[in-house]
């Protein structure tokens, strides 16, 4: 039986650890700092800690990092690594490095509970919500940690799903006494979970990025679930409670598939549905799995369809395409097959 | 600074509450608005805490609303609302949503809990040309069973994977659609249940041929 991971703690559940081994307060604030800032990797590297407190927390407590198993690099540089879980599942991360940012993509959830029609990881069902340990552990273990620029919270999973665990890797990332970036750096996606959502604007300050991919309810139901019980137009009147000041970004993303959602009708109502609303919109393109009903637009057709929004004032771009023949691109993240399936299913 | 905003909720008292099955309850609220079957309500048992979302179980013209769930042992939720008794307040959003799976002809498949909006759409008197598929472990959570099959007869299929019994298809809902050589591509498909299954019967149906613009799907999160 492994111990509990000290890594993945906030300041305040460090100080509960402490304070329930009779050490003193300000031990707490000394962990977080090796953890954090020290990238400690045992307790015993913790040197400022008196003998007797390493002594008591290592029998109790791990750092607890893991590194990752495996890593695939793709012609284009992106590297994607093979993380495992406590619970013995796998998620998988994302590097993409680039001429002036080094981007890591992260997962929050073993599968994902929402069932989008048009991604790989929406396939593998759920499994499991990520610990903040194993959020964080994608950073903390990455060879490439100390070059990173940015963290997108857009790999496996729904972030607004896993809620609790999101704020509190966020909370870590953020805060002055952990890694202490601003959380412009940092871009956490959703397809809408409007309550979650909610608590996710009020409780950070990173960018929002919202899966859009239809402005039309019959059709946004048809790719996504969700819309059923949260429609884009809900998300939509849930955003404009707030004000999100001149740094935080909102974004819409929008994969673009072929005949479905790419008519200069859908360029009309995304304008409809987002007026006034102080935002961008990343244009994707879809990378096909396997048996997929729907094919991607061509680049012609995105580029007309960036232009015609573009000119209507909203900053609208095409997002390029990463890591495609390493199935590390958009929507392609899965660990389907190192998935146990339950054999007592009710269907 | 951002405000807090979250649902407006109202009380409503528990009329009654039944075991249907091992862990499964009906409660019966009263009804302080209208909705439309298919639709969901966010409930919760003190109005400070975040609610959840549950499929209204009952019919549109019935005095009740009905809350169909499963008791999820380290949930915060069902525990306790498991336990309520007549009298007793809980917290319900307006009803909200849009399963309202109005196209017909249309074939419904459900599992588990995943029965309530149809159980709605039903007991409106809304299932006029439909089939419905419901797939459980045990004969036991076929919920609302009798009510179904004297309203849809030989249009409501159950399927059971681990127990056999008069008028239950034996084995899983999956094999079914795998083996049916005579599935209406034309027809809607309505699915409700949790994602796994969504996402399985979804394959199932494309590969036989249901353009995926005919499956609307709601998932139980």
């Amino acid at each position: 039986m492994s111990k509990e991971a000290l890594y993945g703690k906030t300041l305040s559940e460090l100080k509960v650890c402490v304070t329930e081994l009779g050490l003193p307060a300000f031990t707490s604030k000394q962990i977080a700092d090796w953890l954090y800032k020290k990238h400690a990797t045992s307790i015993e590297d913790m040197t400022n800690l008196s003998k007797k407190a390493r002594l008591q927390l290592s029998e109790n407590y791990e750092v607890g990092l893991t590194p990752p198993q495996s890593f695939q690099e793709s012609v284009d540089g992106t590297k994607k690594y093979l993380f495992q879980t406590h619970s013995q599942q796998f998620i998988e991360a994302a590097y993409l490095p680039e001429e002036n940012r080094n981007t890591l993509c992260i997962s929050s959830q073993v599968g994902c509970k929402m069932g989008c029609l048009f991604c790989m990881t929406a396939r593998q069902g759920f499994q499991k919500n990520l610990s903040s340990n194993e959020i964080l552990n994608q950073i903390a273990s990455l060879p490439e940690r100390d070059t990173l620029t940015n963290v997108v919270y857009m790999g496996m999973g729904e972030p607004m799903d896993n809620i609790e665990n999101v704020l509190k890797s966020l909370e870590i990332i953020t805060a002055d006494w952990g890694y202490s970036w601003s959380p412009r750096r940092i871009n956490v996606s959703t397809i809408g979970v409007v309550p979650a959502m909610r608590r996710f604007i009020e409780e950070s300050e990173a960018h929002l990025a919202i899966s859009l991919h239809s402005p039309f309810n019959e059709e946004r139901k048809q790719l996504m679930p969700i819309e059923n019980v949260y429609t884009a137009e809900k998300v939509i009147e849930a955003l404009r409670d707030y004000d999100f000041g001149r740094q935080r970004r909102i974004s819409f993303e929008y994969i673009m598939f072929k005949g479905v959602n790419d008519s200069p009708q859908h360029v009309k109502g995304l304008l409809q549905l987002l007026n006034g609303i102080k935002c961008r919109i990343n244009l994707i393109h879809f990378h096909p799995i396997p048996d997929s009903p729907l094919k991607g637009s061509d680049y012609k057709t995105m580029e007309m369809f960036r232009d015609k929004l573009s000119q209507k004032g909203i900053t609208t771009t095409i997002r390029k395409s990463r890591g495609e023949d390493i199935y590390a691109a958009c929507g392609l993240l899965s660990t389907k097959k190192l998935v146990q399936k339950d054999t007592e299913q009710d269907y | 600074m951002n405000q807090h905003k979250r649902k407006e909720l109202q009380a409503v008292k528990v009329i009654s509450n039944q075991l249907l099955a091992t862990n499964v309850h009906h409660i019966k609220l009263e009804k302080p608005f209208s909705f439309q079957a298919g639709q969901v309500v966010a409930l919760t048992m003190h109005p400070t805490d975040e609610p959840r979302l549950y499929s209204i179980a009952s019919g549109t013209s019935q005095a009740y609303l009905g809350i169909l769930f499963d008791v999820k042992p380290d949930g915060e939720l069902t525990p306790p609302l498991s336990k309520v008794k007549p009298g007793d307040t809980l917290y319900i959003s307006a009803p909200f949503g849009k399963f309202l799976c109005k196209e017909q002809p249309a074939t419904w498949i459900a599992t588990g809990t995943g029965i309530a909006p149809f159980i709605s759409l039903v007991e409106s008197g809304l299932a006029n040309n439909i089939a419905l598929l419901h797939g459980a472990r045990t004969i036991d959570k076929f919920y609302f069973q009798d009510e179904l099959q004297d309203k849809l007869g030989e249009n409501y299929l159950r399927f059971c994977t681990t127990e056999s019994g008069p008028q239950i298809m034996e084995g899983r809902l999956t094999n079914y659609l795998e083996n049916a050589t005579n599935l209406p591509t034309n027809n809607k498909y309505y699915l409700c249940g949790g994602s796994q299954m969504v996402i399985d019967v979804r394959e199932i149906l494309i590969a036989k041929g249901v353009p995926y613009d005919n499956i609307i799907a709601e998932i139980y999160f």
